[in-house]
């Protein structure tokens, strides 16, 4: 059988840069076979499929052995003919769903674009087949939603209406570059089921996607690239059941999926000092499953095991909040939510929200996008006033107090955000970030500054007189979290704080929350939308929707055996490993 | 992060610095005496001894010019501390103060922008009578409203930033984040605005001028003395034009590196 799209040798080099984004890629899309790429940002997979599409940037080269579609040589090819190609034999389905859509057209006028440019429909039948395709691609209502403009869309839809413009001409061959990330995971699953549905009907599929979860559901060959080269490719199962190259394993045991609370996700091993009196969980589950500790992460370059004996004897609630006590159901209540509501006009954006958090613990809320995880957070920071109910920190008057009063509490309780990055004022360095937080802090004990800070979050002292914006993300989450321990809290408040990093960065960053959490008996409440986070971190856990909490209780028996259905929806749709790679 | 200087920006740079240097010390660009009559030599065009040429009662005009710098200058520079001061005021009332605060500042803000700036600084001449420190104030009150509008949405960008959230959650106090977050990176804006407005401000009080609301003849102050010339224009062009030149490269000057400045401040 011929490959309907060949590539093989490919090379893209930008002007001006020193190497090649992409190296030598070779694959080959047979009809109706779904490849997918899988790769860390930066790793040259959006730049591979652009490069195939002809859209990649002016100043970049583009080399090739083969570069051909069902015959046809695309380096050869004109201009005309490419874009000829593109609309009516390609589709390409792109990241930034929310983005691709013009807000001034409405979506039919959007998908009709395609038929009109590529076909010589009349405008009746134009209308009925853009009709068509909105129900074929699962948007309900095809007729309320084609005269509907993208921002009175959510996110899902507006997802299938690309998809819906990029299959009107029934394309052989469609990729799509991480046509899931920015969506919730229910609807997530329903956009994987439609592509792979097109798949069944013969459409030749390439899917690009950071998540190997993702992939893994929908692609027969796999190709992990790293750098610009893949490093490994072949059948899916061999791949995540069998890798064979080193970052393949380190992709595959950085998705905390499925991976118990307890279990470290890099491949840096736990500090030993960080465990005094061998927490239960710890001990268990050990490194078992985990990376021999050779292997380092590269991606994330001053990373140093970094919590010497002394740190650990130096922190504030030694003895007294060893992680032992954190299985102790009577450990103090650090924080107290109840009855909590919020609402936004008419619209109840929390509603009759309440939870108990004690020391040394971690609590999830997990949730979809405008469920009110958020806003959760919001009124526990006291950042948002409740429209009623009440929250407590440290058994003391909180949520009724007025900022005069709080500001004495304030430093007991930290933020970390998902974007790290705008949370630092863009005129400091990361030394005025951190010394300005240690300032607030409690008694400031001798000895203690800036770069001592960074050391516990496995900085170097050289990063102090940086800017933030010139880190990497995984830099950014760690100086954010570097800041919220250094007034020395008894909380912090993470709202979705390794959502936008690559998942080794992200196993990382998770493992420093846990080592810190150990070491200071810092209590967390978690705010995450990905169940595979929550369920690595939480001891226990809240399910939200739409503003109300649907279930809750401890996180291994919530995710074993939820009880409400909208649990057991949300964890059905989650995107897993086979349960092989998962235990490698 | 800094662009490099084009030869515009060069140009301009080495202009302010000239014009620094005539308003500091005059005297080294021009050792005579701005107010020395000399009738013989009254009407005199360009030449090597009078390179600006003479006014009708025989004054150097380039000496004029040279000396009137500083005046022009300390007007425009009084002016526009005066506009962007009240405009930080309002803008901080307006971004850190009460709803009810923000809507009427914005309100009275809207109605003086319905102003002509110029109408706006006549009107209050008439009122307090001219004169330069008058004229100042006038300039100075009638760009203010522009500013304000500018100063109080970039305290609402940073008061409503993810970074003074992060301050409040430390359990900073509201003086403490205006001190050390809102200023600072109002700041810059704030910079740019300012040297932008330094040329403006110039042009605006050599009008003031020229129209007798400001400084008064012999002063020798730009825009009095195209006032004095006007009569003589249709003859000696000179007597004009000077002062005129250096009114439009002192605000070209400032408005190019205010430019600039603004390109590198969106930049980085």
């Amino acid at each position: 059988m011929t490959a309907l799209l060949e590539v093989r040798g490919l090379d893209v080099r930008f002007a001006g840069a020193a190497a090649s984004v992409v190296k030598d890629v070779s694959f080959d899309v047979q009809p109706g076979e779904c490849i997918g790429i899988v790769g860390e940002s930066g790793s040259g997979k959006s730049v591979t499929a652009r490069a195939v599409l002809g859209l990649a940037s002016r100043t970049a080269t583009v080399r090739a052995e083969t570069l051909r579609f069902d015959g046809t040589d695309l380096q050869a090819a004109s201009p005309r003919l490419l874009r000829q190609l593109r609309g009516k034999e390609i589709g390409f389905v792109s990241q930034g769903a929310l983005v691709a859509l013009d807000p001034l057209r409405t979506v039919g006028r959007e998908i009709g674009d395609a038929l009109r440019l590529h076909t010589d429909l009349s405008p009746t039948e134009r209308r009925a087949r853009v009709l068509e395709l909105l129900a074929e691609v699962g948007v309900p209502e095809p007729r309320v939603r084609a005269d509907q403009r993208a921002d009175q869309l959510s996110g899902g839809l507006r997802q299938r209406a690309i998809i819906a413009s990029a299959i009107a001409l029934r394309p052989r061959l469609l990729i799509a570059d991480e046509p899931t990330t920015a969506l919730d995971s229910t609807v997530q699953a329903g956009i994987l089921d439609l592509l792979e549905s097109l798949r069944a009907q013969g459409t030749a599929l390439v899917l690009i996607s950071h998540d190997l979860a993702v992939v893994s559901r929908l692609a027969s060959t796999v190709l992990v690239m790293r750098g610009g080269t893949v490093v490994e490719s072949g059948n899916t199962a061999r791949v995540l059941g069998d890798p064979q190259h080193d970052y393949t394993r380190q992709l595959i045991a950085a998705v905390p999926t499925d991976r118990p609370r307890g279990t470290r996700l890099g491949a840096a091993p736990r500090p030993a000092a960080l465990s005094p009196g061998a927490p239960t969980a710890a001990a268990s589950s050990g490194n078992s499953g985990v990376m021999p500790a050779t292997i380092a992460f590269e991606a994330e370059t001053p990373v140093r095991p970094s919590l010497t004996p002394e740190f650990a004897k130096d922190a504030p609630f030694d003895g007294a909040t060893t992680p032992a006590e954190t299985t102790d159901a009577t450990a103090d209540v650090v924080l107290e939510a109840s009855g909590l509501v919020r609402r936004f006009g008419s619209r109840t954006a929390v509603d009759d929200v309440g939870f108990v958090l004690r020391r040394g613990r971690t609590l999830g809320v997990v949730g979809e996008s405008g469920s009110g995880k958020t806003t959760v957070a919001r009124l526990v920071l006291a950042l948002e006033r409740a429209d009623s109910g009440t929250v407590r920190v440290l058994g003391e008057r909180w949520s009724e107090s007025t900022e005069r009063e709080r500001r004495r509490l304030r430093p007991r309780i930290g933020a970390i955000y998902q974007d790290a990055l705008s949370s630092f004022d863009p005129r400091w360095t990361v030394g005025q970030i951190i010394e300005d937080a240690l300032t607030r802090g409690r008694s400031r004990r001798a000895g203690e500054d800036a770069a001592h800070l960074l050391d516990r979050v496995g900085l170097g002292p050289e990063l102090l007189g940086r800017r933030p914006r010139l880190l990497s993300g995984g830099q950014q989450q760690r100086v954010a979290i570097a800041r919220a321990i250094a007034p020395r809290p008894d909380i912090i408040v993470c709202d979705e704080p390794v959502s936008s990093l690559d998942v080794s960065v992200q196993a990382q960053v998770l493992d420093l929350l846990d080592d810190l959490q150990a070491s200071l008996g810092i209590s967390y409440l978690f705010i995450s939308h990905d169940l595979g986070v929550i369920r690595h971190v939480s001891d226990d856990v809240l399910v939200m929707r739409a503003g109300a909490v649907v279930e809750g209780g401890n996180t291994e028996s919530v995710f074993l055996r939820p009880s409400h259905e909208y649990t057991r929806a949300l964890l059905d749709s989650a995107p897993r490993l086979p349960a092989r790679a998962a235990a490698t | 992060m800094v662009r490099r200087l084009g030869p515009l920006e060069v140009a301009a740079v080495a202009t302010i610095a000239l014009l620094a240097l005539a308003a500091l010390a005059p005297g080294v660009l021009a050792p005579g005496d701005p107010l020395a009559i000399d009738p013989l030599s009254s009407f005199e065009s360009p030449s090597f001894a009078h390179p600006f040429g003479t006014d009708e009662s025989g004054r150097d005009i380039y000496t004029r010019v040279v000396h009137g710098t500083g005046a022009s200058l300390l007007i425009g520079l009084a002016a526009t501390a005066i506009g962007i001061g009240l405009a930080l005021a309002f803008g901080l009332l307006a971004g850190f103060g009460p709803r009810w605060l923000d809507f009427g500042t914005t309100r009275v803000i809207e109605v003086l922008f319905a102003f002509p700036g110029l109408l706006f600084a006549l009107l209050f001449i008439v009122v307090y009578g001219p004169g330069v420190v008058t004229s100042t104030i006038a300039v100075g009150l009638s760009t203010a409203p522009g500013y304000a509008r500018i100063i109080r949405s970039q305290v609402i960008r940073v008061r409503t930033s993810p970074y003074l959230e992060a301050a409040t959650v430390l359990g900073r106090g509201r003086t403490a984040r205006i001190v050390r977050h809102v200023l600072p990176n109002v700041a810059g804006a704030l910079f740019v605005l300012a040297t932008l407005g330094i040329g403006q401000s110039i042009v605006w009080a050599s009008s003031l001028s020229y129209l007798g609301l400001g400084a008064v003849p012999p002063a020798a102050e730009w825009g009095a003395m195209l006032s004095a010339g006007r009569t003589y224009i249709a003859s000696f062009w000179w007597m004009t034009f000077f002062p005129g030149l250096f009114i439009v490269l002192s605000a070209a000057a400032t408005t190019l590196l205010g430019r600039s400045l603004q390109q590198n401040v969106r930049a980085s």
